[in-house]
Parts: C-alpha cells; sequence; structure tokens
C-alpha cells in the first residue's frame, strides 16, 4: 500500500475541480481565459489522474474498499448525519469515466467556445459540475447523495441557460430544473422514510439492516398496508426517474440541448443523467427486497428505451436526434436494473458515456463547420469536408447500435439478454420493447449519418464554403473518446459483467440472478460474438441501418411519402406524444389559475374583503349610527326620550 | 453561568441609546450620524458575540442572567437571561441589524439620522424581546417594538402605506391584547410575572385552551400563519428596504419564538389538543400560500408570500411533537421536528433579508418592484445577478444552502408523524422553486428587457459588502449546521421533554 494517506488523496480528487472553478470564476477578469481553462483543465485532471490511480489501486491491487467520514454535518436527535466518502470498485469506475469524459471536454470546449461570450464564466460551471459529480458518486450516505444531486442539477440548470438572452433556453432551464424537482419530491420522501425506518442514512448501516426489515408494511392511505421497501425504492426511483429522464419525466431532457454542445455531452449523455442508474445500482440491496419495485423500474425503463427511441427518428435538429437516443439508451440502463442485472446497467452506462459523449462532441465539432446551423435539413456531404469528425462519428454510431465487436454490442446485448431471462412481471413486455428498440436505435441513428455526412453537400452555398475540420483542440478528444467507445466493451466484459468486479457492491438475489444465468454460457469474447450474431437483435439492428441506407440514400421519397401516409404517426411523435402540451396546459397553467383563484378569492375577497376590511367597515359603520344617534340637537333627544318612555309604558302596561 | 457584567442589558441599551445619540445628531451632517450608527451597530455586534463563544451548550439553564426588581409591589423584575433557543435569535438581530444600516447608507436621503435611530431603537427592543425572562419586560418590548416599525414604514414607506401601517398595526395590536389578558391571568394565578414561574404553573385544560387561543392570536399574527397573513405582504410592498429586512428577518421570528417560550411549555396539554389546527394552518400556509405566491406581480409581494411558506415549515416542525410521541412506531423525530423549525427561522433570517435586498438594490436604481419593468438584468448587472440566483436557490431549498437544513429536517420529522404532512410539506420542492425560479427568469435572464434595464449599473462595493456576508452566513449554515444544532440541543431536548409531562 502506498505512503500517501487516502482520505488526503480523496479529498484532493474532489476538491481540485472546485478550486478550479472558483478561481475560473471569481477571478475571471483577472485571468483571462487562458487562465480559466488552465486553472480548470489542471483542476480536472489532477482529479482523473488521481481517479486513474485508485482505479488501478482497487482493479490491480485489490485496495479495500474506503469509507470514512470527513466530518459531521448534523448530529440531532439520534440521527448521526456526515460528509464522507466511500470508494470501492463501483466508485473508481464512476470517479475514472466522469473524470476522463469530463477532462475531454474541457480541452473540447477551448475550440468550441472560442469565440463565444462568457468562456470564464462556462469553464467555471463545467468544473463545478466535475466536482458535484464526484460528490455524488463518492458519498457514503444519502444525505450527501442527495446534495450531489441537487449540486449537478444547479449546474444543469445553470449551463441549459447558458445563452440567457435566448428565451428558448431560459425556459428550458427552468423547466429542466421544475421537472427534476418533482422527481427530488419523491426522492426526499424516499429518504425520509429511510430515515424513520432505519434511524441512520449512513448506506453501510441501512443496508445492513435492510434484509430484516423486508417483511416491514407502512400505513400509507386508512388501514390498507404497504410493504416497507417497496415504498422506499419507488419513492427513491421517482428521484431517479427525474434526473435519468425517464417517461414521464424525461421532458426536460430533449430540451436541455439549448445548453452549448460540450455540456450536452457532459452533462446531459454522459455523467448527471445517469446519476440515476447509478443511485439504483448503489442500492441494490434495498431494490432487491422488493419485486414491484423491480418490475415498475423495469416497466418504465423499457417503455423509455422503445417510445422515445422512436422520436428519434423524426427528429430534425442534430442534438436532438442524439438527445432522443440518449433517453432511449438510459432507459435500457434503467430495464437492466429492473431486471437486477445491476453489473449490466452499470456497463452499458460506462461504453455509453463514451460512445454517447463522443457522438455529442463530434455533432459539435459539426455544428462549428456549419457555423451554428443545426439543422440537418441544411446538412449533406459533411465527411468529405470533415474527415476526423466523420470516422469518429461512425465509430461512436456504430457502438451505439451495438455493431458486433464495438462497446456497445457487449453491453447492449447483455441487457436484452438480461431482461430475456427475468421472471418478475413485465418482463415479456420489456423484453419486446428492447429487442424492437435495436430496430429503432439503428434506424435513426444511420439516418442522421447518412444525412448529415452522406449525400449532397451543404444545402447553403455559404456553408459549403466555409465548412473545414476543426481544429486539434475538437478533434483529439474525438479520438481519444473513439478508443474507448471501440475497445472497452471487449475488455471489460469478463470481469464487470461475469466476473467479481462487483463483487460485495451489488446484491443480487439468487431468484433474480439473470446474469448469472447468461454467465453460465459465456466462454470468451468470441463465443459471446458468435452468440449474438445469431440472435435476433444483431440481424434488427443490421435491418436498422439498411432501412436507414434504403430509405434515406436511395429513396428519400419514401420518407416523405410514409410521413403522408401515416400522418396520424407522424403528427404524434413530432409531438412527441403530446407531453408537452399535457403538461403546459394542465401543470403549468393548472398552478397559475389555481394560484390565481387562492389569491383573489381566499386572500383579497374572503381574507381581506370580508374578515378585515369588512371589519373595519362593520366598526365605521358601528360609529355612523352612533354619531347620529348624538346629534346635538335637543329635538332628537327629547323624540327618543318620549319614544322610549312609550316603549316602556307598552312593555308594561299593555303586555 | 452568569457573565461578569451585564451583557446582555449591555446588547438592549447600547442601540438603543446610541440610537437616542444618533436622533440627537441631527440631519446637518448626515455621515457623522451614518457613521455613528454604524459604529453602534458593529460594536453591539461585537458584544454578543461572547453571548455565542461563552455558552455553555450542555445545559438547557438560562444563561447570562440578571434579576433586579423593577415594580416590587406587583413582583415585576428586570430579569433577563438566555438559553438555546434565544441566543442564536439574538445574535441573528445583532448581525442583520449591521447590514441593515449599511444597506441604508446612501439610499435614505430623508432624514437620514431619524431613519437610523428607529433601527438602532428597533434593534434594543428585539433583543429585549428575546432575553426577556418576566412576563411584564416581554410585553413591553413586545408592544415597543411596534413603534419603531410603524414609523419606519409609515415615514420612509411607499404611496400606499397609511393602510400598511394602520393594517400592521392594527392586526399585531389586536393579537398582543389577547396575550396581555393571559399574562395578567396568569400572574393572579401564580403570584408573579417570571416566564419560567408559568413553565411549571398547574393550569387545567379549559384554562390551558384559552390561554392557548390567547397566545395563538398573538403569535399566529406575527408569524404570520394563514389565515392572519394578510398585513405582511401590504407592510413588506410599503415598506423601505431596511424595513423589510427586519420585518422579514426579526420580527416573525418573534413569532416563532414565543410558541417556543409560552404557547407549547406553558400550554401542553392545550398544544396537544390543538395541535392539528396548528399543523393544518401551517401546511395550508406552504401549500397555498406557495400558489399564490407563484401569481404576484410584485417582486416584494412574492417574497412576503414565500416568507409565509417558508415560516409555515416553522410552526410545522414546532407542533408535529405531538404527533409524533403518538406514534408507537416512532421514538426520536420530535427533537429533530422542533430543530428544524429553529434552523429554519435562522436560515429564513438570512435568505429573506438577502431576498429583500436583492429587491432593494433593484429599487434603488430603478424605482419599481414590478417583475414585468424588468428583463435581462443579468446583462448590464452581472455580478448582482449571481448573487441573485444564489439566494434565489436558497430560497428554494437547494442543499448546501441554508435553506436546505431547516425543510429537511422538517420533512423528516413529519414524515415520523404521518406520511401525508410529509407530502404535502415536500411539495414546496416543487412549488417553492417554481415561484423563485420563474421570478428570476423574468428579472435577471433574457436578453436587456428596455432601455433603463440596458442603463443599470451592477452593485457597488458597499452592496458586495452586504450580499456577500449574507452569502457566507447561507454557505455556512448550509454546509455544517452542526454549531448551530448543538448550541440549541439541551434547550430543546429539555424544551421536548417538559412538554412531553401532561399538567392535567
Amino acid at each position: 500500500m502506498p505512503a500517501i494517506d487516502m482520505k488526503t488523496l480523496y479529498l484532493a480528487l474532489v476538491l481540485a475541480p472546485l478550486a478550479g472553478s472558483v478561481i475560473a470564476g471569481l477571478l475571471r477578469n483577472q485571468i483571462g481565459k487562458a487562465g480559466a481553462h488552465w486553472a480548470t483543465i489542471l483542476g480536472v485532471g489532477v482529479s482523473f489522474a488521481l481517479s486513474a490511480y485508485v482505479f488501478w489501486l482497487h482493479v490491480f491491487q485489490g485496495a479495500p474498499v474506503f469509507n470514512e467520514n470527513i466530518y459531521t454535518w448534523m448530529v440531532v436527535d439520534g440521527l448521526q448525519l456526515h460528509v464522507g466518502f466511500l470508494v470501492d470498485n463501483l466508485t473508481a469506475m464512476m470517479i475514472t469515466v466522469v473524470t476522463f469524459v469530463s477532462l475531454m471536454v474541457h480541452i473540447y470546449t477551448i475550440g468550441y467556445m472560442a469565440h463565444e461570450e462568457g468562456y470564464q464564466r462556462f469553464f467555471s460551471y463545467i468544473a463545478l459540475f466535475t466536482f458535484s459529480m464526484l460528490m455524488l458518486v463518492m458519498s457514503n450516505n444519502f444525505l450527501q447523495l442527495f446534495f450531489g444531486w441537487e449540486a449537478v442539477g444547479l449546474v444543469s440548470y445553470l449551463l441549459i441557460g447558458f445563452y440567457f438572452k435566448r428565451e428558448s433556453a431560459i425556459f428550458a432551464n427552468m423547466k429542466a430544473f421544475l421537472v427534476n424537482r418533482v422527481g427530488d419530491f419523491g426522492f426526499i420522501l424516499g429518504i425520509a422514510a429511510v430515515a424513520m425506518y432505519f434511524g441512520s442514512l449512513d448506506y453501510a448501516q441501512v443496508f445492513d439492516a435492510a434484509p430484516a426489515k423486508a417483511g416491514e408494511t407502512i400505513g400509507i392511505w386508512g388501514g390498507s398496508q404497504w410493504s416497507l421497501m417497496t415504498v422506499i425504492c419507488i419513492l427513491l426511483f421517482i428521484g431517479a426517474m427525474g434526473k435519468s429522464a425517464q417517461v414521464p419525466l424525461h421532458v426536460w431532457l430533449p430540451d436541455s440541448m439549448e445548453g452549448p454542445t460540450p455540456i450536452s455531452a457532459l452533462i446531459h449523455a454522459a455523467t448527471m443523467v445517469t446519476a440515476g442508474i447509478f443511485m439504483v445500482a448503489r442500492m441494490s440491496p434495498l431494490y432487491e427486497l422488493s419485486e414491484t419495485a423491480l418490475s415498475f423500474v423495469l416497466v418504465i425503463g423499457a417503455t423509455t428505451a422503445f417510445f422515445m427511441g422512436l422520436i428519434g427518428i423524426v427528429q430534425n435538429d442534430i442534438k436532438r436526434v442524439i438527445a432522443y437516443s440518449t433517453l432511449s439508451q438510459l432507459g435500457y440502463m434503467v430495464a437492466a436494473l429492473g431486471a437486477s442485472a445491476y453489473a449490466a446497467g452499470l456497463f452499458h452506462l460506462m461504453t455509453h458515456a463514451f460512445f454517447k459523449a463522443l457522438l455529442f462532441l463530434a455533432a459539435g465539432s459539426v455544428i462549428i463547420g456549419m457555423h451554428h446551423d443545426q439543422d440537418i435539413r441544411n446538412m449533406g456531404g459533411v465527411r468529405k469536408y470533415m474527415k476526423i469528425t466523420w470516422i469518429t462519428f461512425l465509430l461512436g454510431n456504430l457502438a451505439l447500435i451495438g455493431f458486433p465487436g464495438f462497446s456497445g454490442f457487449f453491453s447492449k446485448d447483455a441487457i436484452i439478454e438480461a431482461v430475456g431471462h427475468a421472471q418478475i412481471a413485465g418482463a415479456g413486455y420489456a423484453h419486446w420493447l428492447l429487442v424492437a428498440g435495436v430496430f429503432v436505435t439503428a434506424l435513426y441513428s444511420f439516418r442522421l449519418y447518412f444525412i448529415v455526412f452522406h449525400g449532397e453537400g451543404p444545402r447553403d452555398e455559404h456553408a459549403k464554403e466555409h465548412i473545414k475540420e476543426s481544429p486539434a483542440v475538437v478533434t483529439v478528444p474525438l479520438m481519444l473518446l473513439a478508443i474507448p467507445s471501440v475497445v472497452i466493451g471487449w475488455m471489460t466484459i469478463e470481469p464487470m459483467l461475469f466476473g467479481d468486479y462487483f463483487k460485495g457492491v451489488l446484491h443480487v438475489a439468487s431468484a433474480h440472478d439473470t446474469l448469472g444465468e447468461i454467465g453460465e454460457h459465456y466462454h470468451n469474447q468470441i463465443g459471446f460474438i458468435s452468440h449474438g450474431v445469431m440472435a435476433l437483435p444483431f440481424w434488427l439492428a443490421m435491418g436498422g441501418l439498411a432501412t436507414a441506407f434504403y430509405v434515406y440514400m436511395l429513396k428519400p421519397e419514401i420518407a416523405r411519402n410514409l410521413a403522408i401516409r401515416f400522418d396520424w404517426l407522424y403528427g404524434l411523435l413530432t409531438r412527441k406524444y403530446g407531453f408537452d402540451e399535457f403538461n403546459q396546459a394542465v401543470f403549468a397553467k393548472g398552478s397559475l389559475l389555481l394560484g390565481k383563484g387562492l389569491w383573489i378569492v381566499g386572500d383579497r375577497t374572503v381574507i381581506d374583503g370580508i374578515a378585515v376590511n369588512g371589519s373595519a367597515r362593520s366598526v365605521g359603520l358601528l360609529g355612523q349610527t352612533l354619531r347620529w344617534l348624538q346629534s346635538g340637537y335637543l329635538y332628537h333627544y327629547a323624540i327618543a326620550m318620549i319614544l322610549g318612555l312609550l316603549g316602556l309604558v307598552y312593555w308594561f302596561v299593555i303586555r | 453561568m452568569s457573565a461578569d457584567w451585564p451583557i446582555l442589558s449591555a446588547i438592549i441599551w447600547l442601540p438603543v441609546l446610541g440610537g437616542l445619540l444618533v436622533l440627537f445628531s441631527g440631519d446637518k451632517a448626515p455621515n457623522v450620524s451614518r457613521w455613528l450608527a454604524l459604529a453602534v451597530a458593529v460594536l453591539t455586534f461585537l458584544i454578543s458575540i461572547p453571548l455565542w463563544t461563552g455558552f455553555d451548550a450542555s445545559t438547557a439553564a438560562m444563561q447570562f442572567e440578571e434579576n433586579i426588581p423593577w415594580i416590587e409591589s406587583f413582583k415585576v423584575n428586570y430579569h433577563l437571561g438566555v438559553d438555546g433557543i434565544s441566543m442564536p435569535l439574538i445574535l441573528l438581530t445583532t448581525f442583520i441589524t449591521i447590514l441593515v444600516v449599511i444597506a441604508g447608507w446612501q439610499v435614505i436621503q430623508y432624514k437620514p439620522s431619524q431613519y437610523m435611530a428607529a433601527f438602532l431603537i428597533m434593534e434594543g427592543v428585539m433583543v429585549g424581546v428575546f432575553a426577556a425572562l418576566d412576563a411584564m419586560l416581554f410585553y413591553v418590548f413586545w408592544e415597543a417594538m411596534l413603534i419603531p416599525m410603524f414609523l419606519i414604514i409609515g415615514i420612509w414607506g411607499g404611496p400606499n402605506r397609511v393602510y400598511a401601517t394602520i393594517k400592521f398595526f392594527l392586526y399585531t395590536f389586536l393579537g398582543s391584547v389577547f396575550m396581555l389578558v393571559a399574562l395578567v391571568y396568569m400572574y393572579f394565578q401564580s403570584g408573579s410575572m417570571e416566564i419560567l414561574g408559568f413553565h411549571t404553573l398547574k393550569l387545567g385544560l379549559t384554562e390551558q385552551i384559552l390561554i392557548f387561543l390567547a397566545f395563538l392570536a398573538a403569535f399566529a399574527v406575527k408569524v404570520p400563519m394563514w389565515p392572519v397573513h394578510t398585513w405582511l405582504p401590504d407592510a413588506h410592498v410599503e415598506a423601505p428596504t431596511g424595513g423589510s429586512v427586519i420585518l422579514a428577518a426579526i420580527m416573525l421570528k418573534i413569532g416563532g419564538y414565543g410558541f417556543l417560550r409560552f404557547s407549547l411549555p406553558i400550554t401542553p396539554d392545550a398544544s396537544s389538543h390543538l395541535d392539528w389546527l396548528i399543523i393544518a394552518m401551517s401546511l395550508i400556509a406552504v401549500v397555498y400560500i406557495g400558489f399564490v405566491a407563484l401569481v404576484q406581480k410584485d417582486m416584494k409581494k412574492l417574497i412576503a408570500y414565500s416568507s409565509i411558506a417558508h415560516m409555515g415549515f416553522v410552526t410545522l416542525g414546532f407542533f408535529i411533537v405531538f404527533m409524533i410521541a403518538a406514534n408507537p412506531e416512532v421514538q426520536t423525530g420530535a427533537i429533530l421536528g422542533v430543530q428544524g423549525g429553529m434552523v429554519q427561522m435562522v436560515s429564513h433570517g438570512f435568505i429573506s433579508a438577502a431576498m429583500f435586498l436583492c429587491v432593494g438594490v433593484l429599487y434603488d436604481r430603478m424605482h419599481s418592484r414590478e417583475i414585468a419593468d424588468y428583463g435581462g438584468v443579468v446583462n448590464t448587472m452581472p455580478w448582482f445577478a449571481a448573487f441573485m440566483v444564489f439566494f434565489a436557490m436558497a430560497n428554494a431549498g437547494l442543499p448546501g444552502t441554508s435553506g436546505f437544513v431547516g425543510e429537511f429536517m422538517v420533512i423528516l420529522a413529519s414524515f415520523r408523524a404521518d406520511f401525508w404532512f410529509a407530502f404535502l410539506a415536500a411539495t414546496t420542492l416543487i412549488i417553492g422553486a417554481a415561484y423563485t425560479l420563474w421570478m428570476v427568469k423574468r428579472v435577471v435572464f433574457g436578453d436587456v428587457g428596455n432601455d433603463r434595464v440596458a442603463a443599470l449599473q451592477d452593485v457597488n462595493k458597499r452592496e458586495v459588502l452586504v450580499l456577500g456576508s449574507l452569502t457566507l452566513a447561507v454557505l455556512a449554515l448550509g454546509l455544517w449546521p452542526e454549531p448551530l444544532v448543538k448550541v440549541m440541543d439541551a434547550s430543546i431536548t429539555n424544551l421536548v421533554n417538559h412538554i412531553a409531562v401532561s399538567k392535567l
């Protein structure tokens, strides 16, 4: 074991990007553009180097699990809340992926944002994001998890609204934050439930105590009793649905493309949106205790995977196609979790982080070439002008559709196989959607590829003259990301899926051990591939690719005819199933209407109008009446006396 | 523990006397009165620091006590002292007052010496409310508090200030009259005006309920709780920035403090009987008021409504105690709720002050509070925008800021009382974020809205100093609430144990 104190190392690992962010943010005018990118790149670079070292320690040196508190946040009422780190093999994998992609994005940004306003601010934000994400994945308790969870949400908010002059951007960032808050609403209730029933928010303590609580129930509504574990797991998963953009809380992710492309790659593809998958995998000791929750997770994931992929086919914005692809791939990961194939979900998380970051950054490179035009209908023939971008994009695409041997092939096949072996409710439905989703994935991916990179050159003559390959700061990260996109699956499938890399981290009940069943037939990568190419998903992928080639390269009119022929379906997809309209009409308008009603009727009319000013008026009225009685005229008093006398006489005598 | 010298008296009377001095210094040399006021405020704050550093957190007993006879024939004493509940609120008061003095430096050109004097006197009186252990003394300070605030709104307020001041005065005065009756009744029962003596006074259920309702009338108006909250938005809208800051940051806390010092310990059985009422009012405050805040067109009104919603967490945290105690499945949570309410009070002191100061910064430049008059402020005021977004996030309860801590604790505690309490309370995560961020979107972000926004100047050094100190406070409490919680722990544990014992 090395002499260096691990706690110090982890603190340095986390704080280096924060320091970079603070320097770039507060001293932005003093240090200038170069100072800002050097400060943050240095910070993230240190972080990556240390992460790689930690990864090496864990993989090759068998380093023990690190679980220590850094400081005590609060001790109250028997509840001990700390900030601390848990570093095991899962954490080691996550921090390495996060810091590597982040570093690539930092370098790439030098080129992408070169001529943009707010250059320093951008670097400050992405470094802050890296810090927050590290805090999230390295947490050893639910509280800090929530800290990181919301902090990445904050940075995402700031970055989606980076172009704050654009109305669509500042609408999108508010929408993203609020939809995520709906998820967090469930998440915090889940945390409250854990705190209440376990008396602790520390992972280790909660996971140790969980099996004993498997049979407990909780009364929510009237006399009906719910399984405690189901309630906790579903509440926590609602948080994941927000962060990882699962139906119906997915609506913010496509709009998040308003942010600059580097953050679409970093935050909205590779890292932050996978926080939900990470969280559920981390909580596997809890999820394994509730089949109901697992079914829920499985069905939501598969639904997202298939139906969001379909929308990708009709999008014309280069980034939005990839965004819908991200939604769909996140659905695959979530479905894997539901099938208790946590390792497969994480494996796909990793491969996807590389190839999706690559696709986004390559798309960004195209966008630079096209002078920030993102409409694919204006593109075409880009391969002739941008060779590196073209090749790397193609590699990313092949990984995405699961072409044999590429990283995505291993991870996606594992998920589909695992779901196929799952026995819980909803597994059949999920399996078919995931299989059909393979065709959809290949179709939208290669539709995009053919339209952008092949065919006639850019539509606009001006664009055609100026389009050229991006500078090295842009293309080098593409090449560096392309390498793992191709090979990482091959290299890591054995230890991650069928070996003991995640041993002691992920808990899988023997009844749910879908990956174990596949593992029995696993011999090596070649065997896995040859098994894969005999199966339906591979042929569906090839079918999708061929269809895209035929329709978009050979007979473009087919697409138009289909759109006209099936205009109801086309309309449904372009309107994204109407989720946005529904939310806008019901939730947004409804809240405003309710607020207006409560304010005008409740506050102004009833409380102020009747109760407050009403009492004031009644007092005034009383005063008026009394004043009228005391008029000061003698004859008024005389008449009053006579009337009073008559009244008394009447009372006493006649009655 | 008692101090060697009367530290509490010093914190009360130094600003009052200093205020009078400032008042008499007149407006001929406004800078002299400004610097004098600042010196008094800073000195008071420095004197109050030993309350924190010299505080013995291991005991629930009153500390820094001073007790001398005042009106001997009625056994009324000048009795001061602090425990873990009042001490943090006193520090909050002395801290915020400095900021208010600095914030009013340039803006107040009309009778600046009287303005500064009013705030200093206000400070002393508010500290008196927190430190008084004699009910008569408490009541005197309580009522005295109305006068400077009445003047602040009435003299330096907006166009509709007369309606607002009268409404403010009548509301709070009406509430406190009932409290006076209750205090006098308990005086006759116990033979003294000692508040701690009231705590141990045996009272029947009917008596308790009447006393509880009398206190409720006083404290609910101050907090303010739904449905007696409508004075607050009017008062805020008309008040000058400094007035809003004191109102939101300190005066509202006095209502919450009253529940802890009077209602819960004096009438535990009535509190237990009527806890459903307070819980319902609190949850209505969180949800109903949240929706009302959403549709406000005036920034100050929006923040005022947001204050009411946030204070709902305070009263919710205080009164779920009894339901948690009644739930056989859980042993803990009661202390968590009360602690959460207290943390929320301190945090809201920082955040609401900051939000009102932010609006003040804009108002000083544009003389408008209408959201629609703004748009794209970030283009011309980038540093200000950073502050505003930060405080907005704190207002929306972002973890890492103080706004999260109290809400989190109360949500956790209310889950132990009833799932649906937690459910309704947690909706603030969505509604609170919605009204705050929507305002930020319309005011801060976007393209430059009009020529007046285009001409805006970014925050000056004085404003950076004020907003920067609050930023540090909000972050410190959010990242490390343990010191605050620790200081309050013994007193709150003692309180919870006390109210668990029936007086019947």
